[in-house]
């Protein structure tokens, strides 16, 4: 880019940081709130600063929970979700890595056909077909699990249109050299395949540990007790008290700690995340 | 150590288009065989088919005494080197060249030693811990070939190796591979479409084209003798003259033959003179363009109706271009005439449809 002079370059900075505020200012809040004292929130004359109760409002939160009926330490939510997410993604990243394998590598009966109905897939999302799965679910003895909270999401035609369009840009000559080289279809794919889907692997992972941890209508209707409970759905709770002061410093706290596993997750791999979505190794 | 030898090989794709067309061949134990051919010939195809990397749809290849119609690639005893070197990008060049080594269940202590050896003989020794994406083209072009070199086949195929080399290194990489397969000794299979590459490395040499051989030999006597005006003018560069013959003049030319047919002159064999060669051709140019190459020169003419002859015979041959080669210190000009005869012994005769050479 070209540099600007004085005054133009302070004007852009100063648009950028505006837009920086907008953003950031609701997490600050957050933040804030998750600090202070219910009755102060509660009489509308929440501070723009901190108070003084973070130890104790985020040991409440994590050990113990709110003080209401469903009082569910969000410690364990966080658990739950941790499992669920960890088991969506790694499941929807093993899965659609096979199939994409099965489907770019081999010649069998029916593979276009195979084909299409993966890419069909894409157009049946989970609200979609909630009701069988449900069903399914249900019948299987799956209620209130974590096989129950993660199986029925991990079939992911995304993903394994992903892999499926890496392998195809994988040179045919690697395939041959390997067969020259005496690797079967396995030695092939966990020496050479694999190896190479690295960084696409990290990029998928990021996105779909996301969107596993952000799931919401599914575990709301496959959980019912409260020990099963993922953190999104007991916010949700949280908030919504018949009789009671909704405790905020609590939800606060909880939405707080909520954001953190995605946002350690997207630190922590963005390097690989970045060079999946450009860099083709080759 | 083993011959190849293929016996009306074929491959029908199942769309029914013929890749090839019954080829027969037979490589000799430590030859160095040549395939070479315009792309789209089937060359590349017929030297997959060696290695098990296609299917064979009729007759039998044979590799040491064994037909191999139906063995896997890895059972052959055979090693490629592919033409974008097909490296594994995530492996050392130390595990590039130990992979199928190691996949053989080869004991380690001996896949060290030999891929020292080889990365000794290649010169790839510094570079051993590298990943092929950290080395230029010619060290890859290197590793590609230390990697067949380690497993000590009976056969290396090679699928135009060079071609993604600049010219200089081309050249020398060439003088290498000719090299390294005399010392090892070991019965190798070159596809190229580049045919100074294939006369300069062939002993035995296969010229394609269509999906069919359309000679073998030894690549001068190819170059000397060419069975056919496809070979004539694929082999050598610039490639040979052909002019039509009318039936009068080829009867000149060898007693006994009816019909029209073709000439070829190399622009070598051409001299520029005013004499009358007996039997010999003799052209009329108009110098249309030049190419200085140093040590020589060759010149683009026009034939000019008038004073053309074949056989000492004013003919009447349509005008075309011919090529004629001249000494390097000789200056011709543009738009300059010149006569330039060959004698009757450098003379390439043939039919009128080029599949088949007349006379001796």
């Amino acid at each position: 880019m070209v540099e600007q002079e004085g005054f133009r370059r302070y004007v852009a900075h100063v648009i950028l940081w505006i837009g920086i505020a907008i953003v950031a200012f609701p997490v600050y809040i957050a933040i804030v709130a998750s600090t202070q004292d219910n009755a102060l929130i509660a009489n509308g004359q929440m501070s723009l600063l901190p108070g003084g109760h973070f130890f104790e409002v985020y040991y409440q939160t994590i050990f113990i929970g709110t003080s209401g009926s469903t009082r569910e330490p969000v410690g364990n939510m966080m658990l739950n979700s941790m499992i669920m997410a960890l088991m969506i993604a790694v499941g929807k990243i093993a899965i659609s890595i096979i199939s994409a394998y099965a489907i770019v590598y081999f010649r069998f009966p029916f593979r276009m056909p195979i084909f299409w109905i993966i890419f069909i897939t894409l157009m049946l999302p989970v609200e979609v077909r909630i009701y069988p799965t449900y069903k399914i679910v249900a019948d299987l003895h799956m209620l209130d699990s974590y096989a129950g909270l993660a199986l029925p999401l991990i079939a992911s035609a995304t993903a394994t249109l992903l892999f499926r369009q890496f392998f195809m840009t994988v040179p045919d000559e690697l395939l041959e050299a390997s067969r020259i080289d005496g690797a079967g279809p396995l030695r092939f794919f966990w020496d050479t395949l694999l190896p190479l889907s690295r960084t696409n692997m990290a990029a998928l992972f990021v996105i779909l540990f996301i969107l596993g941890w952000n799931q919401y209508l599914w575990p709301l209707l496959i959980t019912t007790r409260d020990d099963m409970q993922t953190i999104q759905i007991g916010i949700r709770k949280m908030i919504t008290t018949t009789d009671a002061l909704t405790e905020w410093p609590v939800v606060m706290a909880t939405a707080v700690l909520a954001m953190l596993p995605p946002v350690f997750v997207v630190v922590a791999m963005q390097k690989l995340f970045v060079r999946g979505l450009v860099e083709t190794e080759k | 150590m083993a011959n190849v030898t293929l016996r009306n090989v074929r491959k029908t794709y199942p769309g029914g288009f013929e890749a090839i067309k019954g080829v027969n061949v037979d490589v000799g134990d430590g030859q160095f065989c040549v395939l070479v051919g315009p792309s789209g010939c089937g060359k590349s195809t017929l030297l997959r088919m060696v290695a098990g990397l296609e299917t064979i749809t009729g007759g039998e290849i044979d590799i040491g005494g064994k037909i191999v119609n139906q063995v896997e690639p890895a059972d052959r005893d055979i090693a490629m080197v592919f033409q974008n070197y097909a490296l594994y990008p995530h492996m050392s060049v130390y595990n590039n060249m130990a992979y199928g080594l190691r996949n053989r269940g080869m004991a380690e202590a001996e896949i060290t030693t030999r891929v020292e050896e080889a990365a000794r003989v290649l010169e790839l020794a510094p570079m051993l811990e590298r990943k092929p994406r950290q080395l230029s083209g010619g060290q890859r072009q290197r590793v590609a070939m230390g990697r067949a070199i380690v497993r000590q086949p009976k056969v290396f195929l090679f699928d135009e190796p060079l071609s993604n080399l600049d010219a200089k290194l081309r050249i020398a990489m060439r003088v290498e591979i000719r090299k390294l397969q005399r010392r090892l000794n070991v019965t190798s299979i070159y596809v190229t479409h580049d045919q100074l590459e294939a006369m300069t490395l062939a002993d035995i040499l296969v010229v394609m084209n269509g999906g069919q051989v359309e000679q073998i030999g030894n690549p001068l006597d190819i170059y000397q003798r060419p069975a056919t005006t496809f070979v004539a003018s694929f082999i050598g560069a610039p490639p040979m003259n052909l002019m039509p013959l009318r039936s009068d003049e080829l009867k000149s030319q060898i007693a006994g033959v009816d019909g029209a047919g073709i000439v070829g002159i190399r622009p070598e064999d051409f001299a520029i003179s005013n004499e009358t060669v007996a039997g010999g051709v003799a052209l009329g140019l108009t110098i249309e363009a030049i190419e200085h190459v140093g040590a020589e020169t060759f010149v683009y003419g026009t034939r000019q109706r008038e004073e053309q002859g074949v056989a000492a015979n004013p003919g009447d041959l349509p005008p075309g271009e011919v090529i004629v080669r001249v000494p390097g210190i000789s200056r011709p000009v543009i738009g300059e005439r010149i006569r330039a005869v060959a004698p009757r012994d450098k003379l390439h005769l043939f039919t009128a449809d080029g599949r088949t050479r007349l006379g001796q």
